[in-house]
C-alpha cells in the first residue's frame, strides 16, 4: 500500500487550483507526465527487473557451461546450441510438445465452441450446465490432476465406468499414445470452461436478425453457423487461440504429477524437459538454452497467428 | 441460433449436455466422496458413487503427516497478497496507459506488453539465480514479487487499460475541472466505476497464485513453507507410493472452499470474466 500513498502525494499538487493565470514551469502537462510515470512506475520496474533482465540473462547463460553441482561457469559460446542440435532427446521432446499443443488447442477450441453453441440455445437450465462446465476452472490444478491420476489407473474409475458398459479400458498412463491422450483430455476438461464462456459472450453479441434473414433465405443451420456465426465471432476465436496456444506450451504441473514425462519420454514436453535439465540434472546453461528455444517458439507462433488474422478475422475491435 | 426448439431437439440437447457433463463433474464428485471412504473402497470396481461408510481418518491424517494447516495458510496469504498487490499495480498502470498522456507512453506500453509473450517458465532459471543472490530462495518472496510485478500482472494491466479506455471520460473531465488531481480522479471516480474489471482481475489472479506449481517446487524446500499444490504431491509413504485417502482428503480441502465461493458467486465469476477486458 506504500505504492498508493506514494502516488497520492504526486496527485496532490494538482488538486489545488492553479493560482490565477500566471504561466509557470510547473504546467498541467508536466504534472501529467510526472503522474503518468509514477502510475506506471511499479509495473515498469517489475517488467524490467522480472521480465527484461531475466530474458537477457537467459540468453547470456545459454552461452555458458554452468553446472551448479560442479560449481563451473565458463563461457563456451555456441556450444550449448550445438549440443542442442545433437541432443538425441530433443526430437522426441519437440514431437511430444507439438503433439500435445496441437491436440490440446484443437480439442479445447472445438469443444469450447460446441459447448457455447449448445448453451446459447433457448433452453431452460443452461445456466446450471454453464456452472458445471466451468467448475473445473476453479478446482486447484494439482488437486484436479491428482484425482485424474487415480481415475486413470488400470483399476481406477475410468476403466470402472467403461467396464459397466462392457468396454475393457487400457492402462491409460502406461501406453505412449494413451498417456498423451490422457494428459490432453485432463487439461482440456480443466480449462475449456474459460474459452466456452468467452465464446458464449461473443455468440450473444451476434444480432438475431442475421439468423432470421438467413432462415428466410433458406440457409441450413450448418450454413448459418459457418457463414454468420464463425465470421462474426472470429475476433474471439483469434484471442482464445492465441491464449490457448501460448498456454499449451506452458503446461507443467499436469505432466509432473500425472506422468513425470513418461512412459519413456513420450509426454516430456519442452517445459518439463527444461525443468529436468536445469533443476534435476543441474545443467543450468543447457536449461537456459532450452528456455531460449521455448521463447522463440512462443514468439513465432504468436506472430504467425497475429499475421494470419488479416486473412480470416472478420473485423477488428 | 435461438429459434424455438422442437421437443425432440430439446431431449437430444439435454442428453448431449448430460453426457458431456460427466468428465467435468465426476472427478470432483469422486474426489470428495472417496476422501471419506475407507481405503479398501477407493479402488472398488466398478467405482462406488456413494460411500457405504463415512470415515474422516484421511482428513485427520492429512494434518498429522504434514504441517498442512501451515501450508494452507501459506497458500491463502500468498494468494491474497498477490491479488491485492496486482490490483494496485495493474489498475494504476492500466489507468495511466489509458488516460494520461505522457512522453514515451506507447514505447513503454510495448515494453510492458512484452511480458505477455514471455511465459514465466522461460525466465525461471535466471529468476532462481537472482533470488538466490538476494538470499530469497526458500522464502515466499519470489512467489509474491514476481506475480505482482512481473509477467503475470501484465495481463491484468492490459485488461484494466482496455476497461478504462471503454469507460466514458466525461465524469473524470468534470472532476478534473473541479480541481481534482490525477490520483484523486483515479481513486475517487475511475476506480469505483471499474469494479467489474477489478473483480475479473481478482478472480484470475487469485486462481493463478493458488494453482502455482513450478515456482514453489523450484524455490521452496522447507515443508513448513510449502504451498498447497506442492504439499498435495508430498503425501507419499516411505516407499514413494501415494497415501490414497490422505491425498484425496487434502485435495478436497484445497478444492472445496474455492468451489463453494464459485457456486455462490457464479454469475459474477463467469460474466465478469466474459465481459471485461478480455473482450476489448
Amino acid at each position: 500500500m506504500a505504492l498508493l500513498t506514494g502516488d497520492r502525494k504526486a496527485g496532490r499538487p494538482s488538486s489545488r487550483p492553479a493560482p490565477g493565470g500566471t504561466r509557470r514551469w510547473w504546467t498541467t502537462r508536466r504534472r501529467d507526465h510526472l503522474a503518468g510515470y509514477l502510475f506506471i512506475a511499479p509495473q515498469l520496474a517489475g517488467s524490467v527487473l522480472f521480465v527484461l533482465v531475466p530474458l537477457g540473462l537467459v540468453v547470456w547463460y545459454s552461452l555458458h557451461e554452468w553446472n551448479v553441482l560442479a560449481d563451473t561457469f565458463e563461457f563456451t559460446g555456441a556450444d550449448n546450441y550445438r549440443a542442442m542440435v545433437d541432443d538425441p532427446n530433443l526430437p522426441g521432446v519437440l514431437r511430444a510438445t507439438a503433439l500435445f499443443s496441437v491436440g490440446l488447442v484443437a480439442l479445447n477450441l472445438s469443444l469450447a465452441l460446441f459447448l457455447a453453441v449448445l448453451l446459447n440455445q433457448r433452453l431452460r437450465g443452461t445456466a446450471f450446465f454453464r456452472v458445471l462446465f466451468f467448475s473445473p476452472v476453479v478446482v486447484s490444478l494439482v488437486a484436479w490432476t491428482i484425482v485424474w491420476g487415480f481415475l486413470l489407473q488400470d483399476n481406477g474409475g475410468i476403466n470402472g465406468l467403461l467396464d459397466t458398459i462392457g468396454v475393457d479400458g487400457p492402462n491409460w498412463l502406461r501406453g505412449d499414445l494413451t498417456a498423451m491422450l490422457s494428459v490432453i483430455v485432463v487439461q482440456v476438461v480443466k480449462n475449456v470452461g474459460l474459452n466456452m464462456v468467452l465464446f458464449l459472450a461473443a455468440l450473444q453479441g451476434v444480432p438475431g436478425e442475421l439468423y432470421e434473414a438467413a432462415r428466410v433465405e433458406g440457409a441450413s443451420r450448418w450454413t448459418q453457423f459457418r457463414r454468420i456465426t464463425v465470421p462474426l465471432i472470429s475476433p474471439t476465436i483469434l484471442l482464445t487461440s492465441i491464449i490457448t496456444v501460448v498456454g499449451s506450451l506452458q503446461v507443467f504441473a499436469q505432466i509432473a504429477v500425472l506422468t513425470q514425462g513418461g512412459p519413456g519420454s513420450s509426454t516430456t514436453v519442452l517445459v518439463y524437459y527444461l525443468y529436468q535439465q536445469a533443476f534435476q540434472f543441474h545443467h543450468f546453461g543447457y536449461g537456459a538454452t532450452i528456455s531460449v528455444l521455448l521463447f522463440l517458439i512462443v514468439l513465432a507462433l504468436t506472430v504467425v497467428q497475429w499475421q494470419m488474422r488479416k486473412r480470416w478475422v472478420f473485423h477488428e475491435q | 441460433m435461438s429459434s424455438r426448439l422442437s421437443p425432440r431437439a430439446k431431449v437430444l440437447l439435454y442428453g448431449t449436455l448430460c453426457v458431456l457433463a460427466i468428465p467435468f463433474v465426476f472427478p470432483t464428485w469422486w474426489m470428495v466422496t472417496s476422501s471419506v471412504k475407507p481405503v479398501s473402497e477407493i479402488f472398488a470396481f466398478p467405482p462406488s458413487l456413494i460411500p457405504t461408510s463415512v470415515s474422516f481418518a484421511g482428513y485427520r491424517e492429512a494434518f498429522a503427516t504434514q504441517p498442512f494447516a501451515r501450508q494452507y495458510l501459506n497458500s491463502a496469504y500468498i494468494a491474497l497478497v498477490v491479488t491485492f498487490g496486482t490490483l494496485a499495480v495493474s489498475s494504476l498502470a492500466g489507468y495511466a496507459f489509458a488516460r494520461i498522456r505522457f512522453r514515451g507512453q506507447n514505447a513503454l506500453f510495448l515494453v510492458v506488453l512484452l511480458g505477455l509473450l514471455i511465459p514465466s517458465e522461460v525466465t525461471i532459471v535466471p529468476l532462481f539465480r537472482m533470488f538466490n543472490a538476494a538470499g530469497m530462495v526458500d522464502t515466499h518472496w519470489p512467489l509474491i514479487l514476481v506475480p505482482i510485478l512481473g509477467a503475470p500482472s501484465v495481463l491484468a494491466t492490459f485488461i484494466m487499460r482496455q476497461f478504462f479506455i471503454a469507460l466514458p471520460v466525461e465524469l473524470e473531465e468534470a472532476a478534473r475541472l473541479d480541481g481534482l488531481g490525477r490520483f484523486a480522479t483515479f481513486w475517487r471516480i475511475a476506480l469505483p466505476l471499474s469494479r467489474p474489471a477489478l473483480g475479473a482481475v481478482s478472480i484470475f489472479t487469485f486462481l493463478h497464485s493458488w494453482n502455482l506449481y513450478l515456482e514453489p517446487i523450484v524455490f521452496l524446500s522447507t515443508p513448513e513453507k510449502f504451498t498447497l499444490p506442492q504439499a498435495l504431491t508430498q503425501f507419499v509413504d516411505a516407499y514413494g507410493g501415494p497415501m490414497w485417502n490422505i491425498q484425496l482428503s487434502a485435495a478436497s480441502l484445497t478444492a472445496i472452499p474455492v468451489l463453494v465461493v464459485f457456486v455462490i458467486a457464479q454469475r459474477q465469476f463467469i460474466e465478469g470474466l466474459a465481459h471485461t477486458g478480455l473482450k476489448g
